[in-house]
């Protein structure tokens, strides 16, 4: 067991994950108390549709035939969706993939772009933070980071949308760009999409106070080391102490908790796309679950699933990059 | 090697414990007791020798209030973050229980629509004071609506103390759920270690991966839970895994301590060894846990019925924004307080819990403890200085 790679049990863990939601996803469908596949049956044929055309409709639409044995069913279900086959959504009138693969860029813009600019303002605030320890811009910073990790992301989006887009009119109030705009890379369609995206971004950004507060404590445990001492001693300045001595010691906890929160953002973006009538990935989740859609709820679930994971993946196969001490190949990376 | 030999191996032991026994020097914590103790020989034990100070009922009793009580709160006193949390927590229960009670519920046209906060053209005069006057004051009677009303003209300050009950529930549940769980599974996985360690990890790593929030939306949906206690098991489902790997890689580190192997040796059963030797060591990890689960139940339990994904008979701080937001809250500049209002609710237990799982945190670190145990008067000491606490370690997770 502990002959193998560490690198390929974590792979196996990853794929068992996503193998696990697929399960999960098939149960619900097949066995949960409603019995979502045999409504829909039922909702065909009093529509007037003979039963074995209502049948045949709704294999194509969940990609799976509900009056099949379980575990053949299973394994077709599984077998169609590692082939793209996600079936098709009732409420969008097409397939789930290709639905999917329209609102997943709008999703994953505004997310990056949060993850990264709250990446780095959470490592300079925090680093200055413990640099300063005690004085009156860290007590500052600590009740910012207090408070905003008690502000839900959504609350937050509420109110910047009430007062910078309805009352302001710094914003627009919804949507991803405005319409009758010609898509490409032009300046006015850009812009549009910027100014649409500025808001969800700035929602996760600032619920990332807590971050910084992590980056505190693991800093001040930093400054104590003598090397500081001597950096200091040299007379450097403290930016470059902040930033080249504590930062790089503190953003190994930032990383890894920045990468892990991937995985919520996306369960977020379902609020918060909610909120701003962002039209991503997680405003299609929300009106497929709204709608009873369960082949796209199901898909959407398994398209957030596997982002979440492989995100783990890459920040547990990266640490040892960031960190030279995690390298040895221990069973806990983070 | 052969049995002969065995038998040769224990008496050579033995000699040597009880010459270490009898001599009373240090020699007896070298390797030859812990091959004595292992083997199940039939000598002296050493843990049986009983201490030669006698300690009384009271003494015992003395020292479990001044460990358990007075140091705790000695502790929680001393630190402001502490008092206002403590208070902030105390002031909810109290809403969700005595409240309820005295504040009458909210009802569809008790007053007009989106009447302002503190608006003093609406007054009532409680437990039939009269209008008096102290010269520089005058006493007309308290709100009717101090927060306003909503669109329905419903109380806002009633629905927010009414919603207060279902709440606690939630959280008190959830928090209990996640932490009970994660604790349980994280600490026998550690400890037992081997298959079963495998086994529990890997359904924890599942867990962890698990996008929890739309994890619990289709549940929610498909599920159709009403009962609040239900709904918190339920938005907790996903959070015990963090709790769990936080608890598993602490009891990974504890399992080699002495007190834990001389358990072993002592043949104490594993769940006591687990339970009443390794969890109490955990108690800060475990209650910062809990106050941030309840933080999270809240988060997502407010989102859930915003997004108006849970179905509601009641209204509470989540239905109510889900109401606002239907209701134009947006762009009436006079319904503003309605979205301000159940967001205040959410805010202020979650500021609570956060500076009370901050300093709950101190009361379990055991060298701040230990000055309070000792002295209560040793002030100067605590002030300026931050302890590296737990809480840092593992913040927002």
């Amino acid at each position: 067991m502990a002959q193998i790679d560490w690198r390929i049990r974590r792979l196996g863990q990853g794929v068992f994950t996503v193998l696990a939601v697929l399960t999960l996803s098939f149960v619900m469908i097949r066995l949960m108390p409603g019995n979502p596949m045999g409504a829909m049956v039922e909702n065909l044929r009093s529509q007037g549709i003979n039963p074995v055309r209502a049948r045949e409709l709704v294999r194509i639409r969940m990609g799976t035939d509900p009056t099949k044995p379980l575990v053949p069913a299973y394994f077709e279900y599984m077998i169609n969706f590692f082939q793209g086959e996600l079936g098709y959504s009732t409420f969008y009138q097409m397939p789930v993939a290709t639905k999917l693969a329209q609102v997943m860029p709008w999703t994953l813009f505004v997310l990056s772009w949060g993850v990264f600019i709250s990446f780095f303002t959470g490592m300079a605030m925090g680093a200055l933070m413990a640099y300063w320890e005690g004085g009156k811009l860290d007590v500052g910073f600590t009740t910012f980071a207090v408070l905003m990790g008690s502000i839900p992301f959504y609350v937050l989006a509420i109110l910047l949308l009430v007062f910078t887009s309805y009352r302001w009119g710094w914003f627009p109030t919804g949507g991803k760009v405005r319409a009758g705009l010609e898509p490409g890379m032009n300046y006015a369609y850009i812009s549009s999409m910027v100014r649409h995206a500025t808001l969800p971004i700035l929602s996760y950004l600032v619920a990332s106070g807590i971050a910084s507060l992590g980056m505190r404590g693991n800093s001040i445990r930093v400054l104590g080391e003598d090397y500081l001492r001597v950096a200091r001693l040299r007379g450097l300045s403290d930016v470059t102490i902040s930033t080249q001595y504590v930062a790089r010691n503190a953003v190994l906890p930032l990383y890894t908790t920045l990468l892990i929160s991937i995985g919520e953002m996306f369960g977020g973006s379902v609020v918060l796309e909610q909120v701003f009538q962002y039209r991503g990935l997680g405003f299609a989740f929300y009106q497929a679950l709204n709608q009873r859609d369960y082949a796209m709820m199901m898909g959407g679930f398994a398209l957030i699933t596997i982002v979440t994971v492989v995100a783990l993946l890459i920040a547990d196969m990266t640490y040892g990059y960031i960190d030279p001490r995690a390298r040895g190949g221990k069973d806990e990376s983070y | 090697m052969s049995p002969t030999d065995e038998s040769a191996d224990e008496a050579d032991a033995t000699t040597d414990l009880k010459a270490a026994m009898t001599d009373g020097d240090t020699a007896m914590t070298d390797g030859g007791t812990d091959e004595t103790m292992t083997d199940g020989g039939t000598v002296d034990s050493p843990f049986e020798v009983v201490s030669e100070y006698e300690e009384t009922r009271m003494d015992r009793y003395s020292k479990y209030y001044d460990a358990y009580v007075r140091a705790p709160f000695a502790i929680i006193w001393r630190d402001w973050r502490a008092r206002i949390g403590f208070s902030i927590v105390l002031f909810y229960l109290l809403m969700g229980t005595v409240g309820t009670s005295i504040v009458e519920p909210a009802g569809t046209l008790d007053g007009d629509s989106f009447i302002q906060p503190f608006n003093s053209q609406y007054t009532i005069q409680p437990w039939g004071i009269p209008e008096f006057s102290l010269g520089f004051w005058t006493y007309t009677g308290i709100w009717e609506f101090p927060l306003g009303t909503d669109r329905m003209g419903r109380d806002l300050f009633a629905q927010t103390v009414h919603a207060t009950p279902s709440i606690l529930k939630m959280i008190t549940a959830g928090a209990l759920f996640a932490v009970g769980t994660g604790t349980v599974i994280g600490a026998v996985a550690g400890y037992r270690g081997g298959w079963t360690d495998t086994v529990l990890s890997s359904i924890t790593d599942v867990f962890i991966n698990l996008p929890g929030f739309p994890l619990v939306m289709v549940l929610a949906l498909l599920l159709d839970v009403q009962n609040p206690y239900l709904i918190g098991i339920l938005l907790s489902v996903a959070a015990w895994g963090g709790v769990a790997r936080a608890i598993r890689s602490q009891v990974l580190t504890l399992r080699q301590e002495n007190f834990v192997e001389s358990g072993r040796a002592m043949g104490i059963p594993r769940r006591r060894i687990v339970f009443k030797d390794i969890v109490p060591h955990l108690m800060p990890y475990v209650v910062i846990n809990m106050t941030n689960t309840a933080r999270r139940v809240i988060f997502e339990a407010a989102a859930l019925y915003y997004l108006g994904v849970l179905p509601f008979r009641d209204l509470n701080w989540g239905v109510t924004l889900n109401l606002a937001q239907s209701g134009g809250a947006y762009y009436r500049p006079d319904a503003l307080h309605w979205f301000l209002v159940p967001m205040f609710a959410i805010i202020g237990i979650s500021i609570g819990l956060i500076l009370l799982g901050q300093s709950l945190d101190r009361v379990f670190n055991p060298r701040v403890r230990a000055r309070h145990e000792k002295t209560t008067v040793d002030e100067e000491a605590d002030m300026g200085g931050d302890e590296p606490s737990t809480g840092d370690m593992i913040t927002g997770k």
